[in-house]
């Protein structure tokens, strides 16, 4: 390749040992990191055996942007196979140093995190602290904590049929891993997988979402300074981006999205057998039963809607039901609970994120608009394009083939079905495509059981919203 | 037809009536019945579609479904029942429960080398799991499918599980549909196309593929030792379908002075096993078909390959039996060295030093199984960390197979997925997490509108720092 020099380096390409991609920026600007061989002198040493020049934090090619395409992709995870076959990535003391160095990263750039998390989605500190700090920082610690265990080998039992015999399952890496994360919580939804990919001995390529672009940037820029390049790189981009990586043989895809791309990703991981996780969305639903502390309730139906990054979560509340007698007394204390944490004014309040962009503000204000639905609300309904912001919206009995009713709402509007009685709900909700999570709010042990036996859903809360995701971040 | 078929599963599993345990069980034991009172008929299919002898067939079929039937069975209660999640302080008063529910209406396609078992097994986890059923078995093994279609309604709820006949356009409607669950026994090329069809409507899938399935033999201590080896070879090649199998032994690496003793114990093996030619072949299975019959007689038929021959070689086409054979240093880049054998074909693969193996085997995809006969721990311990398969055997060959205490299943081009014992159940299950949480107490820092004692209450909670709270809630922590 040709370098040209951009004036800090003058004719230094025969002081170059070697150069590699280390980076690539959005809009196809990579970032090399050069080795240099000074008075025939190599450096070495452990990690690493090179410095930085001063430029090398981002050097533009002067004669074209070069895009990241299916070539570059294959280069790249070349060069990680490469480091996985070295088998580097396999210690217990290298994945320990990563993780330890993850966890530094967090707690070193905290500031810098959550302002990236508020340019891209207005996303209150205390939200930001929670979901994005917190969560990842937790999830570190906790494999810092016990991998030593998650590595050793598990004895088990042989049967008569092989004796004498001993038989242990042994955990190993995939290899490369590929993980594409997603704009709603853009830091926790990358690292985390990540952290994962790290604690198992592998290799891994980020691709953050393009969509919460200071975000990517601010992983593209912290996981070099931080984790070993050797063996973790992040690419920015979008579409193309994306596809040119999914042309590639990967061991593993860990996705975290829409069900749309989440196809797109698994048909093209079949193409290698690649094995993938996907972690989609729904449309989660709450029922709520009339023998409940209604304060309560609706504080936290709120609390996992609205200040859950205002409804774009993916266990955020989608829908309520309940019982036709009970929606107006559920109503009205929703309204003055979301007068205490919002304010009177809740367009004026700062502590609910913004839409993520104009594309998904107009998306929601045409479910919102869609014939038969608009005359259904019965509280907020403002909306402000140019701070991409709509008010808390509550809406009674839209129709079930509306839009609203058939999407994945992921905005801050909340349905409210009503049925005659409340067993009902479970076959509506079986009905639709099976959610991420389904939440019941009731003092009934039977409905209660009922719930948890009949519903099917990734995941299940009683009585609370989307703590069952920080539940996880504690148990091993 | 596909269609309605699969919409009655649905409606069946929308009465809820495959989630009762005693349901389960109930089918568990019709199953078992069904093996059971149709033995002969089994052995009788078995051998019109393979050639195989009771004695194979017992062990690799009928035994293997009878033992996961009766381990389900009995470990039934257990598996159903929620695992409790322990939660921290800071979550009380909450119960965690991880709860096994069936994922709906599932379809198991199996393939032709062990047609009954291939199919029931993974058909018993299903059942264990409280799903609707589809069976489709492989058209390549009709006397064994047969069976199946006749005696499967007969036994079995048949409103809940289902089998369907043939050939490969019907699997093709059948992926059209949407299920709940994919799982595929069989090649990596219609693995692919199983996947790529399932991404369609997000179906998870479970893909038991197959691969080349190395043996390195050492020396070892004693000639005792060697021909016990050499046995579990034998019975690693030979002994399962003619080597028709996704465990079998596809090829030997071993040092180069090894190879001529090793080659003798083999062939006396063999002879005693198997007869001394072709003319006398007995105890074996024989191939599938014509069509895979041609794919191995043209796998010798490239000269440098035929010129590796050391022992066997004959063919006898009428009767699809191809002898056992052994090749020594076949070319690497032949057809037999870079393609999954499946069949009786054993090339040995000389190596100026045993190390070199693991260089060897990671140079081709990840296999299913890694076979290793050697008594030093030290390559052991390499062998597990550097290389990568979805089982490694040490000293013995297939009997993995039956320790149900072992996950049975792939990764890379060998698959992904696992079953057999508690795995069977887990790959037919989602395992839904609950939280149980009581209206009090309240925690206010996790409401709105925000501030900064919210904030400090926050971090001191996700570094389960509680004497810090306290301090903090009795307004004596200093920021």
């Amino acid at each position: 390749m040709t370098i040209v020099s951009a004036g800090l380096f003058k004719d230094c390409t025969r002081c170059f040992k070697s150069s590699n991609i280390v980076g690539v920026g959005l809009g196809g600007t990579l970032t090399y990191r050069h080795t240099y061989k000074i008075n025939r002198v190599r450096f070495s040493g452990s990690i690493p055996s090179s410095f930085y020049c001063c430029a090398t934090l981002s050097i533009t090619m002067e004669e074209e942007k070069q895009t990241f395409d299916a070539d570059k992709a294959a280069v790249l995870v070349n060069e990680l196979r490469e480091t996985f076959s070295s088998g580097k990535t396999k210690s217990y003391e290298w994945r320990t140093s990563q993780l330890e160095s993850i966890s530094k990263m967090i707690d070193e750039k905290e500031k810098e995190i959550i302002e990236a998390v508020h340019k891209d989605l207005s996303k209150p500190e205390l939200e930001a602290f929670v979901s994005e700090i917190s969560m990842t920082k937790s999830s570190c610690k906790l494999a810092l904590k016990v991998l030593k265990s998650w590595m050793m080998p598990e004895k088990v039992e042989t049967s008569i049929a092989t004796y004498p015999s001993s038989a242990e399952i042994v955990s190993e890496p995939l290899g490369v891993v590929l993980v594409l994360s997603t704009w709603n919580f853009p830091f926790l939804l990358s690292l985390d997988p990540v952290i994962g990919a790290i604690a198992a001995g592998n290799v891994v390529v980020l691709k953050p979402s393009e969509i919460a672009p200071a975000t990517s940037t601010l992983l593209a820029k912290l996981l070099v300074e931080y984790a070993d390049e050797s063996a973790i790189r992040v690419v920015e981009g979008a579409v193309a981006e994306t596809s040119a990586l999914l042309e590639q043989k990967w061991d593993k895809i860990f996705f975290t999205g829409g069900a749309r791309v989440g196809r797109i990703v698994m048909a093209a991981a079949a193409k290698h057998l690649t094995p993938v996780t996907l972690e989609l969305g729904g449309k989660c639903p709450a029922v709520v039963d009339s023998n409940v502390n209604l304060q309560v309730t609706a504080r936290r139906i709120i609390s996992g809607k609205w200040a859950c990054n205002n409804g774009q979560a993916c266990i955020g509340v989608d829908y309520i039901i309940t019982t036709k007698e009970f929606a107006p007394k559920l109503i009205d204390a929703l309204r003055s609970v979301l007068e205490e944490f919002f304010g009177k004014d809740p367009m004026e309040s700062k502590d609910r994120s913004r839409i993520i962009n104009s594309f998904h503000f107009m998306r929601l204000i045409n479910l919102l608009d869609e014939d038969k639905v608009s005359d259904k609300i019965v509280a907020g309904g403002q909306r402000n394009e140019s701070q991409l912001q709509i008010a808390p919206t509550i809406l009674l009995d839209v129709p079930e083939d509306s839009l609203m009713m058939q999407e994945e709402i992921f905005g801050p509007l909340l349905p409210i079905i009503t049925v005659e009685k409340l067993e009902d709900s479970f076959n509506m909700i079986n009905r639709k495509q099976k959610p991420l999570a389904a939440y019941l709010f009731s003092d009934d042990e039977q409905i209660k059981r009922k719930f948890v036996q009949n519903v099917f859903a990734g995941g299940i809360a009683i009585n609370d919203t989307v703590l069952q995701f920080f539940a996880g971040q504690w148990t091993s | 037809m596909e269609e309605i078929v699969a919409d009655e599963l649905r409606e069946t599993f929308k009465t809820g009536r495959t989630r009762s345990v005693a349901w389960r069980k109930n089918q568990l034991n019709a199953l078992l019945d069904l093996v059971i009172e149709n033995e002969e008929s089994i052995f009788k299919a078995l051998h019109r579609d393979l050639g195989k002898d009771p004695v194979e067939s017992y062990r690799d079929e009928i035994g293997v479904i009878l033992k996961s039937a009766r381990y389900s069975l009995s470990c039934l209660d257990k598996w159903v029942a929620p695992k409790k999640a322990e939660l921290p302080l800071l979550f009380f008063p909450a119960k965690g429960d991880v709860l096994p529910e069936p994922l709906g209406v599932v379809l198991i396609f199996s393939s032709w080398n062990f047609p009954i078992s291939l199919l029931l097994d993974p058909l018993i986890g299903a059942i264990s799991a409280g799903n609707a059923v589809l069976l489709k078995p492989s058209e390549l093994a009709p006397a064994c499918l047969s069976f199946l279609v006749q005696n499967i309604p007969l036994y079995l709820d048949n409103k809940a599980i289902k089998i369907i006949d043939g050939r490969s356009e019907v699997g093709e409607k059948l992926l059209k549909l949407k299920w709940d669950k994919i799982f595929f026994t069989g090649s990596p090329r219609v693995g692919s196309l199983v996947m790529a069809a399932a991404a369609r409507y997000l179906t998870p899938v479970t893909l038991e593929l197959g691969g080349k399935c190395p043996a390195i033999v050492d020396t070892l201590s004693s000639p005792s030792k060697t021909k016990v080896a050499a046995k579990r070879i034998v019975g690693g090649k030979w002994a399962p379908c003619t080597g028709q199998a996704c465990i079998a032994i596809d090829y030997l690496l071993v040092e180069e002075k090894l190879a001529p003793t090793l080659i003798e114990v083999l062939k006396k093996t063999i002879k005693k096993f198997y007869g001394e030619n072709i003319k006398d072949l007995k105890n074996i299975s024989r191939i599938v078909n014509k069509h895979h019959f041609q794919r191995l007689h043209n796998l010798l038929k490239d000269p440098h390959v035929a010129a590796s021959v050391v022992y066997g070689g004959s063919v006898n086409e009428e009767k699809l039996v191809i002898e056992p054979t052994i090749l020594l240093d076949p070319p690497l880049d032949s057809e037999i060295m870079t393609e999954e054998i499946f069949g009786p074909l054993l090339p040995i693969i000389t190596l100026k030093n045993l190390e070199e193996s693991i260089e060897f085997i990671n140079s081709k995809p990840k296999p299913l199984v890694i076979y290793a006969f050697t008594e030093d721990e030290a390559f052991k311990e390499r062998i597990l960390s550097k290389t990568s398969s979805g089982t490694v055997t040490f000293n013995d060959s297939m009997v993995q197979f039956l320790c149900d205490a072992l996950p049975f299943g792939g990764v890379g081009q060998s698959g992904f997925g696992r079953y057999h014992g508690k795995y069977s159940f887990d790959t037919f299950s989602h395992e839904k997490a609950v939280l149980h949480r009581a209206f009090f107490p309240e925690l206010e820092p996790r409401y709105p509108p925000w501030n900064d004692f919210k904030l400090r209450f926050i971090r001191l909670a996700y570094m389960f720092d509680y004497l810090g709270l306290i301090l903090l809630l009795l307004g004596l922590k200093k920021p």
